[in-house]
């Protein structure tokens, strides 16, 4: 079947799931799509700007799989706006020229922002709030204004709606004082009542943003030196400002659809029907440039719905938009604001309950039926931690006594909510209690990794989480899946209880640990708790990983200190520190290599790793190593890996702090530290980035003041960035932080927990790991400093320690009764001027007499 | 455990190393005769000083590696049995039978028993020797394996 053209105009969220949607579901490949983006980047968050700010990078914002738009039926055509629909032709040109047939178009172009008609707006330093580029080029005005003045940049922010406060937030990130001018009587006035506005009024000057409300701008004035200057407000009042935002509202961009003869809302957007039709059958429109059921919406949830409408009636489906999920809640760090359904009681007879508490900033509304059972709608100032739960739940009668919703926690709490399966528990990407259970008990999926990759729940603007998690516990639970923390049969505990018990008793070998921490039927433990428990004494008694008991209770590449390969062979890394190494080093190196036909590839982490090592051969060729100065790289441990560095500063022409000396430093400084999962760092010598250090457990990157750190970014299966925890600091800060940070990791973090796992987990997440390292706040400070200074100061390198010792010596022989004799099952072949192990068939060939092997288990050993 | 019943075929003993040569609960490889060719035994000394032996070779990953295995134990209805697991893909194997008891997911290479072959051993004034008659799982006595117990090394200290 020839496939059939879907044209999309608009490059935004709503593009991106339909796309999507249309991808998942049309597996006969009827249809082949375009998507026209105006915008030079892939769709992206447009929800999360604010987070821009925070240091979120554009490539982080960007949405959803890059490989959907590699996919052959998917053409996405950047930077390029289009300008008319021909109808009749069915066909669209853009501004360069280019025309594009359709069999059917969709348009989701959006919306812009509304500036209202006032004197000045187009001024240098007025910005408005809606893409990436606004945004960096706020950012970009602001910093420049920074660096030429000495007080503080003031600016202000025409329009007290979500987005206002969103982009005040921003300005005060900025480190610019911000004030909201807002036209109504209270702030978010579309989605709280006067009370709760007033309320939010005291949080957001708390976090020192100014507010005026009933402040209509009527004019900005330019400054003599250029760009803005002040604005004037109705009244006659002139404020200083040198930055003004306009999150006055937004309006649907509808002029394609006007200049085609489609018709347009009374105000403004495209008309459709509930199939997301217009007049024309074969246009649709979704998204906020829609005017659906007489509205158009500007949020992302319901655009999302009609994405998946129009998909589902491509392919031949007949659903029918239901109606707006409102919902929202602000994205603004302290400032607690959510609101939802019938949030201003506008159904007859709906009761208020309101609790309010002035002085802690908290105001809490529920809309309930006039029976006060049923549940219309919500308002939650300060203390919005209900909404998760309460908001799935409306329509619906709620258990017990609503009050209860209002107090604050601690005084008797909310009765748990037992969510009807239908009931909606993440709108972003339209999941139902129903699935979430469903992966659970059906798909087994038994941890929040597994039930997000299942359903998508919580992978967009992730304020579902707590409640997903909580879903996915009950129903574990009743399926009698304890969500047990045990490390295994052996221990009851979990790594972290463990981990306190050691440190606390002081125990230091295994049989120790499993008599007085053990479960009845211990025994002598596993290949899960032996290893995890080798790990914890290696940070509270430190000793040589073959001392006494400790060489039981290591994996294979503890025990030889190497990395077990497919073949059985080993790799050997010796430590680069930095990646910094002489030529000497280099050529020593080379040399090994080339003596025991060793295949050397560089790994990536910047260090140089032999492959092809056998057990026997591991003593001879760690001498070489210690005698050319290498000592042990630990790649083949639960520890720290690698600092990955950039050229930095002595070298590079940008580089604006050395990165290579810190790199070193850290390196040494870390180097042999046993944690619950491998861990790496990096450092960057200027925002270039060019050591990728945001992929890291613990990036660092130079800033002209100091350094900024980076947590938990990690490869692996679910990749992330790293998160920043600390800026500009000077260098003794940064170590105590890192030092800090790693303790408290290796110390609490489940076993092969990663950090950027653990740090979702942990007690408070990233504010809560801030709190700790930066400030103390469990008075564990001292106690992590003397644990890391014993481990820097404790330090011996492995390998040098083995070689001095016979009796460790002994370990390394391929056969107990035949020292000398190789693995004879080990085969190679060459491969790009190396070698590599034989596959099967190879080896078949070779026993056939074929010459197929380049070596057998005996590679030649140069003198 | 038991002293078993002596083999009923001819159990050729071969001194493979002294007691002391093995580390306790480390495993260590030895080449025996098997027939006219070799074979890599991987011999594992344990904490209550029985010595038991089961094949080097690994069945799931096909590399010969066993013996570097980290040695446990396991609750096997309600019996303590001592094991090892692979290093390669954790599989779990009784150490007294061979029998895998966890396959982790994966499948043995084609033509390979996720079960491993044992031997008997014993300690003779210190050294350990292996019989190398193969007994245990193969392909003659695969069904009598569990009440035998025909790898539990019989020590004399």
């Amino acid at each position: 079947m020839h496939a059939r053209h879907l044209l999309v105009v608009g490059g935004g969220m709503v593009a991106q799931r339909l796309v999507e949607a249309l991808r998942d579901r049309d597996t006969a490949g009827a249809w082949h799509v375009t998507v026209l983006a105006e915008e030079p980047r892939r769709p992206y968050d447009r929800v999360a700007l604010t987070s821009f700010f925070s240091g979120r990078s554009p490539e982080e914002l960007a949405l959803g799989d890059p490989a959907l738009w590699d996919d052959p039926l998917v053409t996405l055509v950047r930077g390029d706006k289009a300008v008319a629909v021909d109808r009749a032709a069915r066909s669209v040109t853009t501004a360069s020229g280019r025309t594009f047939g359709y069999d059917h178009l969709v348009l989701a172009t959006g919306s812009y922002a509304w500036v209202p008609p006032m004197e000045g707006a187009d001024l240098p330093g007025v910005f408005v709030y809606r893409t990436l580029d606004d945004v960096a080029a706020l950012r970009g005005y602001v910093h420049d204004l920074q660096a030429e003045r000495s007080g503080p940049v003031r600016g202000v922010v025409l329009g007290g709606g979500l987005l206002g406060l969103e982009a005040a937030g921003a300005l005060d990130a900025l480190g610019a004082r911000s004030t909201v001018l807002q036209v109504d009587t209270h702030l978010m006035s579309a989605q709280v009542d006067l009370g709760g506005g007033e309320a939010l009024r005291r949080l957001i000057n708390r976090i020192g943003i100014g507010v005026r409300t009933q402040a209509m701008t009527t004019r900005v004035h330019e400054h003599r030196r250029g760009g803005v200057g002040r604005v004037e407000l109705a009244d006659g009042t002139r404020m200083d400002a040198e930055v003004v935002v306009v999150a006055a509202g937004v309006r649907p961009r509808d002029e394609l659809a006007r200049d085609a003869g489609l018709t347009i809302g009374p105000r403004g957007g495209v008309v459709v029907d509930d199939t997301c039709l217009t007049d024309d059958p074969d246009v649709s429109a979704v998204g906020e440039v829609a005017c659906i059921q007489g509205a158009c919406i500007g949020l992302v949830a319901p655009g999302y719905t009609m994405a998946e409408i129009t998909v589902d009636r491509l392919l031949g489906g007949v659903s029918a938009f239901p109606g707006a999920d409102t919902a929202t809640k602000l994205k603004l760090a302290g400032v607690d604001v959510a609101s939802f359904g019938d949030a201003f009681a506008r159904t007859p007879g709906a009761l208020e309950i309101v609790w309010a508490d002035p002085v802690a900033g908290v105001y809490k509304k529920l809309v309930l039926s006039d029976d006060a059972r049923t549940l219309l709608g919500g308002v939650l100032v300060g203390d919005a931690s209900a909404y998760a739960s309460l908001r799935p739940m409306l329509g619906r009668e709620l258990p017990g006594d609503p009050s209860a919703f209002l107090l604050p926690e601690g005084t008797g709490g909310a009765p748990d909510l037992e969510l009807p399966d239908d009931a909606g528990v993440c709108s972003c990407n339209n999941v139902s209690a129903g699935q979430i259970r469903h992966a659970v008990t059906d798909e087994g999926c038994h941890d929040l990794g597994a039930v997000k990759a299942c359903t998508r729940a919580g992978t967009s603007c992730g304020s579902c989480l707590p409640l997903v998690k909580k879903l996915m516990a009950t129903e574990l639970e009743k399926l009698g899946v304890t969500v047990s923390t045990a490390l295994c049969e052996h221990f009851a505990l979990s790594r972290a209880q463990l981990y306190d018990a050691v440190r606390v008793a002081g125990v230091r070998t295994f049989t120790e640990v499993v008599e007085r921490f053990g479960t009845r039927a211990a025994g002598r433990g596993c290949d899960i708790c032996k290893p995890a428990v080798a790990s914890i004494l290696a940070t509270t008694a430190p000793a040589h990983v073959l001392d006494g008991e400790r060489a039981a209770m290591q994996d294979t590449n503890d025990h030889v200190m190497a990395n077990l390969q497919k073949d059985g062979s080993y790799s050997v890394v010796p430590r680069m520190a930095g990646g910094e190494v002489t030529p000497a080093g280099l050529i020593a190196i080379g040399e090994v290599a080339r003596d025991f036909g060793l295949y050397t590839k560089i790994t990536g982490g910047q260090r140089i790793d032999m492959f092809g090592a056998r057990i026997d051969q591991l003593p001879l060729i760690w001498q070489r190593l210690v005698d050319a100065g290498f000592e042990s790289g630990h790649a083949y441990g639960k520890s720290l890996r690698t600092v990955k560095s950039c050229v930095g500063s002595t070298w590079c022409r940008f580089g604006v702090q050395d990165s290579v000396a810190l790199a070193v430093m850290l390196e040494l400084r870390y180097r042999g530290l046993r944690s619950p999962h491998k861990i790496k760092l990096g450092v960057s010598g200027c925002a270039r980035e060019c050591a990728e250090a945001r992929g890291k457990d613990v990036g660092v990157i130079a800033t002209d003041k100091g350094w900024n750190v980076y947590v938990g970014g990690n490869g692996g299966f679910t990749p992330r960035h790293a998160k920043l925890l600390a800026e500009d600091l000077d260098t003794p800060t940064l170590v105590r932080t890192i030092d800090r940070f790693l303790l408290y990791y290796v110390r609490t973090a489940d076993r092969l927990q990663r950090t950027a796992p653990w740090i979702e987990e942990v007690e408070g997440g990233l504010d809560g790991v801030r709190a700790v390292v930066m400030d103390d706040s469990l008075g564990i400070g001292a106690d992590l400093d003397a644990q890391m200074a014993r481990h820097v100061e404790d330090y011996e390198d492995e390998w040098r320690a083995t070689l001095d010792d016979p009796e460790k010596l002994r370990r390394f022989a391929s056969f107990v009764n035949a020292p000398d004799t190789p693995d004879p099952s080990l085969a190679y072949v060459a491969e790009r001027g190396q070698v590599r192990p034989a596959t099967a068939a190879e080896r078949a060939a070779a026993e056939r007499g074929e010459p197929v092997l380049v070596a057998g288990s005996t590679l030649e050993v140069r003198s | 455990m038991t002293t078993l019943d002596a083999p009923q075929r001819t159990v050729a003993w071969v001194a493979v190393c002294p007691l002391d040569a093995l580390a306790t609960e480390r495993g260590a490889a030895a080449l025996v005769p098997d027939g006219p060719a070799l074979v890599q035994v991987a011999v594992f000394r344990l904490v209550d000083g029985r010595v038991l032996a089961v094949q080097q070779h690994d069945p799931f990953s096909d590399a010969h590696v066993l013996s570097r295995g980290i040695v446990g134990s396991r609750d096997v209805d309600g019996v303590e049995v001592p094991t090892v697991a692979s290093p390669m893909y954790k599989q779990v194997f009784d150490l007294r039978t061979g029998v895998c008891l966890d396959v982790a997911g994966k499948q043995p290479v084609p033509g390979a028993s996720a079960d491993l072959r044992t031997w008997p051993v014993r300690v003779v004034d210190g050294t350990v020797e292996i019989g190398t008659v193969p007994t245990g799982v193969d392909a003659h006595g695969a069904g009598s394996i569990r009440a035998g117990v025909p790898g539990d090394g019989e020590v004399r200290p």
